[in-house]
Order: structure tokens, then sequence, then C-alpha cells
């Protein structure tokens, strides 16, 4: 829907759509205090906010897990349906039929995606929904305490859990084998990158799968993990009888990277992640590359971060359907139910 | 040897995949034509080439067309079933087979007629030899036309329509029938008592399968949004929607105002209907067993996140895969109770084609009046197969929407309103859905535990308020369903209880345990759960109460007693599941088995006229449904055979 342009001496805090930054906010977070997800939630309010984007034409749609409760934490005035664990992509396809004009926003964690939603996730990329698929990924199930996510790396320990004995799934890659239009990745931890990959994804017709590394704070917390923020090496409590979780400062890079550039993080403990950003002349409409950059992240154990493939051509579901311009939800009875003479037209059909 | 006309039954058995209902069909449809009620019923195995298949075909002057055990007249096509097809013949009947099957035949007792397939058809040199096979066929349709009677003419209608009136074909398949039916004249004699004679009994009916008019139906009820995964025999449902939408649905700028979608599995076709339901999309699914065992969860979630849809359940004999290609009513006590927790949903059960047809289109409005998800529970038999029908009826309602709230709405309450607030107090409250640009107007959908406002909360006096609500709201759901329908007999003395596909074998058991056993009773047909006042009224009158399905368990009889538990021990399961689809003789006999002489005639069984319907002065059957209140939507069935004189209020 079209929106007003602001009124002349309107505050300079006013986006174009007439909204202020807080028309964009969810409610308080009871996430743990420095979760990656937070920091996520943030920059989808800022992202929205500066891209003038009327909450009203979002839905959001999560499963379950500490990422899918975080649409209730940003963009109070869209609807939202949080609904069953690893069942986010179907809810979404039913529901974007509703209004053709609506832009969907999942966030799903990597349990939800990878591990019980790995089929329909897959098939809602192929599908190419007009949703934005963001992956809060931290390689651990969180709500549950502590459990391995299939996209935890090999070798990983956990305790209560041992080590993980299996290759973990890289949701980018199984995005773009699914053929997905838009598959980017980042780093909690980057939040101008999340951002702007987030603007990027909004703009994108079709699903755009962001892999958004979200260290666990509370239970990934071993060194030299791709997911961590680890904790101190004091902490000694058992897993499932945590009472008190200690505050933790989110990390964020002090310096933006560049192009190119591999930087290591420190985590909480010490341990180090590692970062690289694609080189400038990066080419993501390029699927070959797309994926023989993934394939030489893993062998590196970098995480890959920027926007690794982009296909614009590609129609989204809704539009392969040929609907009406109004949206479906608005038609009305003479619409949808044939004229009465055509009951008899139906009958003449039978023998 | 006296005629018997217009009332034996004929099975075909052939191979699987060898183009045989074509040929069944159309003496199907020959026979219907010809004025003689009638019904076909396929018997066929889970596979798409070479297994033994059976088709059965019971023509009957007095309108009773449930399948039968005995078979008078038996057509042998595949030497893999043709021992056990001869024994199934009756005593006095006839036997066809195609004489390149050698095998002995020992049965003096019955009439045995060989046909020359083969030769038949190869002395046709316009037949392709690839078309051979399945035009050989035809060769049994018009021998049989001509032992039985059975007008050529109208076996060329049933082709035409079939072939579409593709002219080729049509001549081909009919020239076949014609030759054969001449070759029977000059080398068959007759030596079976069994004939048709033209009757007026199917004037003014239709034949449809439960699949298509069930498609049918939800088209008028302005579905917008299916989402399907194949199942046997629940995928031509589907199919029909693809089919007869573009038809139905057509617009001049050749735009869609529907999506049909086929999901990668069960999970996602009910989540995807789900998330159109909660959008404001008329939304179904059609499955079967093991579907709904998958779409269990998503059941719960809709049910206790109150989103409106529509989920078609073909039932086929289970548990775990079970006969995918046999009938049953087997699903009844799943999906009653669908989902873990208190979960509680509202079930149709449409008893013939034309109330699959009917139920197609109510069970949108009652969906999205009651906002939960609404199970339509149909089976194979009634799913799959030809059944007479009356024709289908135009909606005689306008669409029913429900509680909405859009803009214009929300404008004049200043935003003031909450999603699960219970203002009118039935337990329904009120909705908006995505695409709806209020700055008010949006809510979070959520399977936790929840506000009126739809806020996360684990507050438990939250909880019990909202779990009391939805039960109110059940409660309230008696209004919207349909009442059940009633067949009454003078001076009845036992109450018979059934629902679905059943009831042509039920009344024709009704029928006969009057005319051979004295005992004359009532029967009433449920089409809801949860059960309205009207079956509670019929419940309160006998103290033996017959509760007849075909499944193992007595589920409806279960499901009863718990609901009439001080009428629980009056209840008497007849509970049989084959896979077969019910017969009468199952039906009486189950009931004969349990019935005991009633010690006083009278008693609690005494009642006023002001308590049954239309109590009939005839002997014969009356189908009179009854009324329900007001707000009910209680549809006046008529008869759809003439063995029924209709009844209307």
């Amino acid at each position: 829907m079209t929106q007003p342009l602001p009124m002349a001496g309107t505050p300079a805090n006013v986006n174009l759509a007439g909204l202020v930054k807080s028309d964009y906010r969810g409610n308080p977070s009871t996430l743990c205090q420095g979760c990656g997800h937070n920091s996520i939630s943030n920059q989808i309010i800022s992202a929205m906010y500066e891209l003038n984007i009327v909450p009203e034409n979002v839905v959001k749609f999560s499963g379950i897990g500490c990422s899918s409760k975080s649409p209730t934490y940003f963009l109070n005035r869209s609807f939202g349906f949080n609904s069953l664990h690893g069942r986010m992509p179907s809810i979404a396809t039913g529901a974007l039929f509703g209004d053709h004009t609506l832009k969907g926003i999942g966030v799903s964690g990597d349990g939800d995606t990878a591990s019980i939603g790995m089929g329909q996730f897959k098939h809602v990329v192929r599908r190419n929904l007009n949703m934005v698929y963001i992956v809060e990924n931290n390689g651990v199930y969180g709500l549950t305490k502590g459990q391995f996510s299939a996209t935890a790396e090999k070798g990983l320990s956990l305790k209560k859990q041992g080590a993980n004995q299996y290759m973990p799934v890289d949701i980018c890659m199984e995005a773009i084998a699914s053929n997905a239009t838009f598959v980017a990745r980042s780093f909690a931890g980057n939040p101008k990158q999340v951002k702007e990959l987030l603007k990027a994804a909004m703009a994108h017709k079709g699903i755009a799968v962001l892999d958004i590394i979200s260290p666990c704070v509370t239970f990934n917390n071993q060194e030299n993990a791709y997911h961590s923020y680890a904790w101190g090496k004091d902490h000694e409590e058992p897993l499932h009888d945590i009472s008190y979780i200690a505050p933790r400062n989110e990390i964020i890079l002090e310096e933006e990277m560049k192009e190119g550039e591999i930087r290591e993080v420190s985590m909480h403990d010490g341990s180090v992640i590692i970062l690289k950003v694609l080189e400038k002349d990066y080419n993501p409409t390029d699927r070959f590359e797309a994926i023989r950059v993934l394939a030489e992240a893993q062998a590196n154990n970098w995480l890959a971060t920027g926007l690794i493939y982009i296909e614009t051509n590609k129609p989204s579901l809704t539009e392969t359907y040929n609907l009406v311009e109004t949206p479906l939800n608005r038609l009305e009875e003479a619409d949808l139910r044939p004229a009465p003479n055509m009951i008899a037209k139906v009958n003449a059909l039978m023998f | 040897m006296d005629k018997v006309v217009n009332d034996f039954s004929i099975t075909v058995g052939t191979k699987n995949g060898s183009g045989s209902s074509t040929a069944n069909n159309t003496i199907l449809r020959a026979i219907f034509k010809m004025g003689i009620p009638v019904s076909g019923k396929n018997l066929f195995p889970s596979n798409i080439q070479g297994l033994p298949t059976w088709y059965t075909i019971r023509a009957n002057k007095d309108g009773y067309t449930a399948r039968r055990e005995e078979q008078e007249i038996v057509i042998a096509m595949n030497p893999d079933s043709f021992a056990r097809d001869l024994a199934s013949v009756a005593v006095g009947g006839a036997f066809f087979y195609s004489d390149d099957i050698k095998q002995p035949i020992t049965r003096p007792d019955i009439a045995v007629y060989p046909l020359p397939v083969k030769q038949i058809v190869r002395g046709d040199p316009s037949i392709p030899s690839d078309f051979r096979d399945l035009v050989g066929n035809m060769v049994y349709v018009g021998a049989l036309a001509q032992m039985i009677g059975m007008d050529l003419e109208k076996i060329h209608a049933a082709l035409s329509f079939h072939f579409k009136g593709k002219q080729r074909p049509i001549d081909m398949n009919f020239n076949t029938v014609k030759v054969s039916a001449e070759w029977a004249q000059a080398n068959l004699e007759k030596k079976d008592p069994f004939y048709l004679e033209p009757l007026n009994k199917t004037d003014g009916l239709i034949m449809a399968d439960g699949n298509t008019a069930a498609a049918i139906g939800s088209i008028f009820g302005g579905v917008q949004f299916a989402a399907w995964y194949p199942i046997t025999p629940a995928s031509s449902l589907a199919e029909a929607l693809n089919d007869y939408l573009p038809l139905l649905r057509k617009r001049e700028d050749g735009k869609h105002t529907y999506a049909v979608l086929q999901a990668e599995d069960e999970l996602a076709a009910i989540g995807m209907t789900i998330g159109a339901g909660w959008s404001g999309l008329r939304a179904m699914t059609s499955t079967s067993g093991p579907g709904l065992s998958l779409m269990t969860e998503f059941a719960g979630l809709a049910y206790y996140a109150e989103v409106p849809i529509v989920v078609w359940d073909v039932q086929r004999i289970g548990p775990s895969t079970g006969l995918p290609t046999r009938t049953s009513q087997g699903d009844l006590t799943f999906v009653n109770s669908m989902g873990h927790g208190d979960t509680q949903l509202v079930i149709l059960l449409p008893g013939d084609v034309d109330e699959c047809f009917e139920f197609g289109w109510r069970a949108f409005d009652i969906a999205e009046q009651l906002q939960t998800p609404v199970f339509v529970l149909s089976d194979l038999d009634m799913g799959m197969n030809q059944w007479m029908s009356k024709p289908f009826e135009y909606p005689n309602t306008p669409m029913q929407r429900g509680k909405l709230l859009w803009e214009k709405d929300l404008e004049e309450l200043k935003g003031n309103w909450g999603r699960y607030l219970d203002k009118d107090g039935d337990g329904i409250t009120y909705r908006t859905f995505p695409g709806n640009r209020h700055p008010m107007s949006s809510y979070f959908t959520r399977g936790t535990g929840h506000d009126e406002n739809a806020r996360y909360t684990e507050d438990s006096s939250v909880w019990l308020k909202n779990m009391d609500r939805l039960k109110k709201k059940y409660d309230t759901a008696r209004k919207y369903v349909p009442a059940p329908v009633l067949y009454t007999k003078p001076g009845a003395t036992v109450g018979i209880i059934g629902f679905g596909s059943t009831e042509e074998a039920i009344l024709e058991a009704v029928h006969q345990l009057e005319t051979e056993h004295g005992i004359q009773a009532d029967f009433l047909r449920v089409r809801a759960i949860p059960f309205t006042q009207e079956v509670t009224d019929f419940i309160d009158k006998y103290d033996q109460l017959f509760v007849v399905e075909m499944n193992r368990d007595g589920q409806l009889n279960q499901i009863l007693s718990v609901n009439y538990p001080e009428k629980a021990a009056d209840f008497k399961s007849v509970a049989f599941g084959d896979g077969m689809p019910a017969s009468a003789k199952w039906v009486r006999e189950g009931i004969l088995a349990k019935y005991t002489l009633p010690a006083k005639l009278n008693g609690k069984n005494g009642r006023t006229a002001s308590t049954v319907a239309a109590r009939p002065k005839s002997a014969n059957d009356v189908k009179a449904p009854l009324k329900g209140n007001e707000s009910s939507a209680l549809e006046t069935k008529t008869a759809k055979s003439l063995k029924k004189t209709p009844s209307k209020k």
C-alpha cells in the first residue's frame, strides 16, 4: 500500500513511511543477555526502519526454539505466527497466498531448519516463496538446554552430550543445492553486515536465505567452536541445573571488515572464529562460484560471509499462480462461488 | 425356470491394469440409463498392473444398492482368479469366461458361457493390435448385454460419455460390443434366469463418485487454497479440484482466484492449509489414514490457535499402511481427539455422494464460523466408486464467513479488540488476518499459552479460562453442525445408529429385519460430532441401540458411550471391518446376534408424536430428517432413490 510522504517539518527521525524507529520495535526480549539473536532482532528493526517499510506489509513467521521466539521482539505491528518445530515454511507458504502483496520474514534456528525442518526448508527454497528466511545458527539446542544441532561441527564436545561424531550441515550449501535465488551468510557480531544483507534480502523477490552465525552464550560454550561465545573456563555448573546465567556482553566487531579480509574474532573465553568476507570481485550471480567458495571455506574452517548467491529473474511462488490483483483474502462471495446456473452445468457433466 | 428380473449381482474378475474399468463402468452406466437402480464397486488391489481385481455390480428394482456377498453372474477374464471366480457363482447362476483360459469347470449347477474373446477382437481389422486387450473387455459387455437384455443404445450412451464424445474409441469399442452381442445371439443358449428390463427409477438422478462431489462442493463453497499430497483413496479429490476449478471459476481476465499446491508431504499439506486459513482463505486439504497420522501435530495447533481449515479424510483400512485400496470407517476415534492434550475436533460425516457435495461447501461455513479445523470423514467406497445420487443442489445459504474484523471495523472499535476475547459469550472470538492494514489489526498467533490478546503467558488461571472457552465453543458447535437423518418404522422397538457409507446396507437390513424377523427398527444416521440434540433424543427412546460401523473396535459406539454414559449399557456394537463395502447381511446378522426380545414393548419406548418427526402411515422406509434448531446448519434431506419416499418439511 502506498504510504503518505512525511509532512514538511516532520521530525528528522520520521522515515518516509511516516514512522519512527519505535514503531518497528517488539516486546522486550526474554532470551539470554548477550544472545546473538537479540542483535539480529535489533538489525531487523533498523533495516525495516531505514527501508521505510510499513509493518502491516510484513508477516513474521517462526518455528520452535530460541530463534523462533524472536519475532515477538521486533515489528509488533506486523502479524506473526509462531508455529510448529520445523514447520514454519509450510505455514508461511499458505499464509502468503492470502495476500500476495505481503512480504514474509521467517526466523528459524539451526535445529528448526537443518534437523527437524530440513524437508520443509528445502521445499520452501525450491518454491521461491517471497520471504526472507533467517537462520539464527548456533549449532546447539538452547531451549532444551544444550544438545547438538545438525550444524554443529564434527568433534565439538558439549556437556552431557560427548563429542559430535557427524559432519555438519551447511545451510548455505543446502539452499544453493535447492535452487535458492538468494543466499547469504553473516555473523551476529557484525551488525552492519547483517543489516545490509537484511536490506538486500528484503529487496529480493523470492526466497532469501540468510544464515547468520549467532553464538549461544549459554550452551555452545566450547573453545574453537564455530558457533560459540564460549563461557569462562571457571563455569562448571551442570547444564540442566542452570538457574543463573552470567550476564555477557555481546561480541561486536570493533572495526568493519573489508572485502576479502580474513579476521580472527576472539570469544569470551579467548577462543577464536575465523571470518572471511567475500572478495570485492566475487560474482554472486555465478552458481558454480558460490558452491566453490562455500567448499573452500569449509576446507579452511572459515565462515565465508556476505552475499554468496543471487538470481533475480525467477518468479516468486505466488507470481507463478497467475492470481488476481486483489489479494485473495479480500475476494467476496461473488468472486468465489460459481453462479447458480453453473450447478446445472455441473450436473450435466455427471453421468 | 422363473425369470429373475432386475435383482441380481454381477462380478467381473480381471487383471489390474487390463483396462477393464471402461467395460465395467459401461455396464454400470447402461443399467443406470435403463432406469434400474444400480451400484458398482471396484474391489481393487494396491498394484498398478497384474494382480487380480474385481468389479461388482448390483442391480435392484427396489433400490437397494449395497454390496451383496452373493454373485449370480460372474465374468472371469483372469486365469489367476479363475478357480476362485468359478467357485463364487451362486447356485443357479451364470458364468461367463474368456475361452482361452483352459481350466476345469466342475459346476453342473450353473450356466456356463465361454466367450471367444481373442477371436472376436482379431476379427475386427479396425482394432490396432496394441488395443486388442483393452477392447477385448468389450466382448463380455456385448455378450452379457445379449444374454441379460442390456440395451445397446444405453451402452453406446455410456461409451460416448466415457470417451467424452471422441468418435474413434467410441466406434471401436461399440463395434466390439455389437459383434459380441451378435455372436452370443447366434452361439449361446440362455440357460440362466437373470434379466434386465427397463424401469423408470433413476429418472432425475446422476452418477458420481464422492471425491468428485466433494471437490465440486468445495468449489461452490468458494475454496481458495488447497494443498495435498498423493494418497489412495484421496488423490482423486484434489485432482478433481484441478479438473473443475478452471471451469467453474473461470474469469474473463484469465486470472485465478485460487491456488492448488501439491506439497512435499502431508505435514506440509496441512501446514500450508493452516497458513492459508489463518490468512483468511477458504483452505482445505485431503488425505487418508497415514497422512492423517502425519497431520496430527498440526491438527492440535489449528484447534488451539483457532484456525479454520477443512480436512477431508477419505478413509481406508488401517492400522499402518493397512490395505490401501480397501474401505473402512476406522479413523473416527482417532480424529475425534486428534492431537495431544485436550483437543476436540469437529467432525462431519457425509453418508452419500450428494452429501459429499453439500458438506464440501458447508464445511467451510462451519470452519469459519467456529474458527476451528473441520474434519470430513468420507471413505474409499463413497469416495472412489460411482454412486447414484440426486443432482447437486446450489448452496441454499450465502457464504458464512464468521466473525471478522477489517480496517473499517477496527476504526469503529478504535482498535480496541482482543483476538481471543469472548465478547459474545459463545466461545467464538473475533479475528483479523494478514493484509489488514489497520495499525491495531495484528496479533501474534502461537501454539503456546496465550491470553485474550494473544500474548504469551504461562499464567494458570489464564490457561484455564482459555481452555474453558474452547470447550464452550465446542458446545456451540452443536448448533452449527448438520443434524442426523432419521428413518422411522411404525412401532419400532429398537434403534440403529450408523454413519457414512453404510446407510444403504443398514436400510436394507432394516427392511429384512422387518419382513423376515418381525423386528421394527428406527435408524438414525449421525452426520456430525459433537452430537446434536436430535441424537440425544433418539438415544433416549430405546433400550436396545445397535451401533453399526465398519471397523473392529466399535469406534462410534465408544464415542457414544463416553458421551452418554447412562445409556452405555444399552449400546450394542455391530462392528466389522474386512475392507469390503458394507452389506445388509453383516448388518442384519450382527444385529440378530445381539438382539434380545424386549420384555415389554412399551415402557420407556413410549413416545409421543411430538418427539418423532414425520411418522409415516405406510410401512415403507421413509427418510424423515429431523429439523435442528434455527441456527443449525441442518439441511432437509430428500430421498435419493425411489425406495425411500421423500418426506419434506
